[in-house]
């Protein structure tokens, strides 16, 4: 089986962005935990949390994934082989040449941090060489977002809503962009994993 | 040429358009907070590219100032972020009874919540008497509110919430009336507090004050004007004065780092050095 065969040609990927919701959680720690510090481009996480998170999140996958984790800060670069949580109550935002920022605009869609707000970013600062993935999730925060990286030619993987705890939010992806079709966890850390051992192409 | 490029192009031209046309500087705003309220107001007006609203603002006032609130931000609640209003009172309550006298200015302070929330812990501490607030802010609106002092009462729910998990020992409700869907902020509190417009990017000191509260601010600014801004605050602040920023806003790494030690790391709570 080979999920990706459409994108044997594609360009370095320059980051990845990772969104999800309720049901994420664990799905989120599964496709990160095969990889390491030699991740050849910044990962940013935006999970909707509880606002009084107080830095739980990204210090809890810290303690269980092999490449290291930080929680986002304004002004902060975004690294290779480092994982960028958003902070609960911010959004996170992404400025040219990939530095982070944090702003307390409005919520999108009772979010905040937004998915939609941070895709859109890093598809302006990262453009092709971005690597989109949403996981499951209750809302329909992060299609738009999709829309957008899809858009300035990136690329979009969304989580089988049929292996998502909370199918809602895959299910919204596909239906507002042109994907085909969902991929497991699995096929999506292998996705990850490709990226890493194949320094940089997916 | 990618779009992406133009795009960027066209934030330049219009930020160098409101500057050159109207005195607004907001050429140092950090810039994807900037393109993302401007999508929004693309979306909300119609409009389809920046180039059109360029070209528009240059010649109409009024449809500029439409678009100016898209600039400011005015996300803000009574007791926001309660860990700092409890260190406020723990840390720097019992350091501010040490002035006769001493004055509050809050830089940014949109629709005035949380001028309220400091001038009501001072109230609680028996200094509000000592003391004179002073809110600024770029948006007349939001100032208009913020000195009016009346406020949804359902908005007073989520602040009494706050105003115990920050250490509160009455009740809000101590410090406001009802008033049919509306809170009046009590009297005692408004009397003290000054509300003015000042635009943090372009306008100077603001007089010597002993302390100075910019909370969620300065992330909205790119390095050169956070620090410019971090400058005018040091510059007005009197020696032993209070710098308090946001929960992910700090001192590290910033060009005046030196000249303040923390009180509250976590709290962003810092003193400025006694020379």
């Amino acid at each position: 089986m080979e999920p990706f065969a459409d994108t044997a040609a594609a360009p370095t990927v320059r980051a990845v962005v990772i969104g999800g919701s309720a049901g994420s959680t664990e799905v989120n720690r599964t496709i990160l935990r095969g990889l390491s510090a030699a991740f050849p481009a910044p990962i940013v996480v935006v999970l909707h949390m509880h606002p009084e998170d107080g830095g739980l999140m990204a210090s809890n996958l810290a303690a269980i994934l092999a490449i290291p984790v930080v929680e986002a800060a304004d002004k902060m670069p975004a690294l290779c082989g480092r994982v960028h949580v958003a902070p609960a109550g911010y959004h996170l935002l992404v400025e040219r040449h990939g530095t982070l920022a944090l702003s307390v605009d409005e919520e999108v869609r009772w979010s905040r941090p937004s998915i939609d707000v941070c895709f859109d970013c890093a598809a302006k600062a990262w453009g092709s060489g971005l690597v989109a993935v949403l996981l499951s999730g209750a809302n329909d925060d992060g299609a738009d977002g999709l829309v957008q990286v899809l858009r300035r030619g990136g690329r979009a993987y969304v989580q089988d809503p049929a292996t998502a705890a909370f199918p809602f939010m895959p299910t919204a992806a596909l239906a507002a962009t042109s994907l085909q079709r969902g991929h497991s966890p699995v096929e999506l850390a292998d996705l990850l994993l490709r990226i890493e051992v194949g320094a940089g192409h997916a | 040429m990618e779009p992406v490029e133009i795009e960027r192009i066209e934030v330049n031209l219009l930020l160098e358009a409101i500057f050159q046309r109207y005195g607004y500087d907001f050429r140092d705003y950090a810039r994807a907070s900037i393109e993302r309220r401007l999508s929004q107001f693309l979306k909300d007006s119609g409009i389809a590219d920046l180039s059109t609203v360029t070209s528009q603002l240059l010649r109409d006032p009024a449809f500029f100032h439409r678009l100016v609130p898209y600039f400011s931000v005015s996300v803000t609640s009574l007791f926001r972020d309660p860990p700092f209003y409890k260190a406020l009172r723990e840390k720097v309550v019992p350091m501010l009874r040490t002035w006769p006298r001493f004055k509050v200015w809050h830089a940014g302070c949109a629709t005035g919540e949380e001028v309220y929330s400091v001038a009501i812990v001072l109230r609680e501490a028996g200094l509000l008497d000592r003391a004179m607030l002073y809110g600024t802010d770029i948006s007349q609106p939001a100032l208009d509110t913020a000195k009016a002092g009346i406020y949804p009462l359902e908005i007073l729910k989520q602040g009494s919430a706050n105003y115990q998990k920050s250490g509160g020992t009455g009740s809000l409700s101590d410090h406001y009336h009802a008033k049919y869907d509306v809170a009046v902020m009590n009297a005692a509190l408004v009397k003290q507090i000054t509300i003015a417009r000042h635009n943090l990017a372009m306008d100077k000191s603001f007089g010597e004050v002993q302390m100075v509260v910019c909370r969620n601010v300065l992330i909205y600014f790119n390095q050169d004007l956070q620090n410019l801004v971090l400058k005018l605050f040091l510059d007005s602040l009197d020696h032993g004065g209070f710098l308090c920023l946001g929960d992910k806003e700090s001192l590290s790494f910033s060009a005046v780092e030196h000249a303040f030690v923390a009180v509250d790391e976590k709290a962003r709570i810092y003193k400025k050095r006694v020379m």
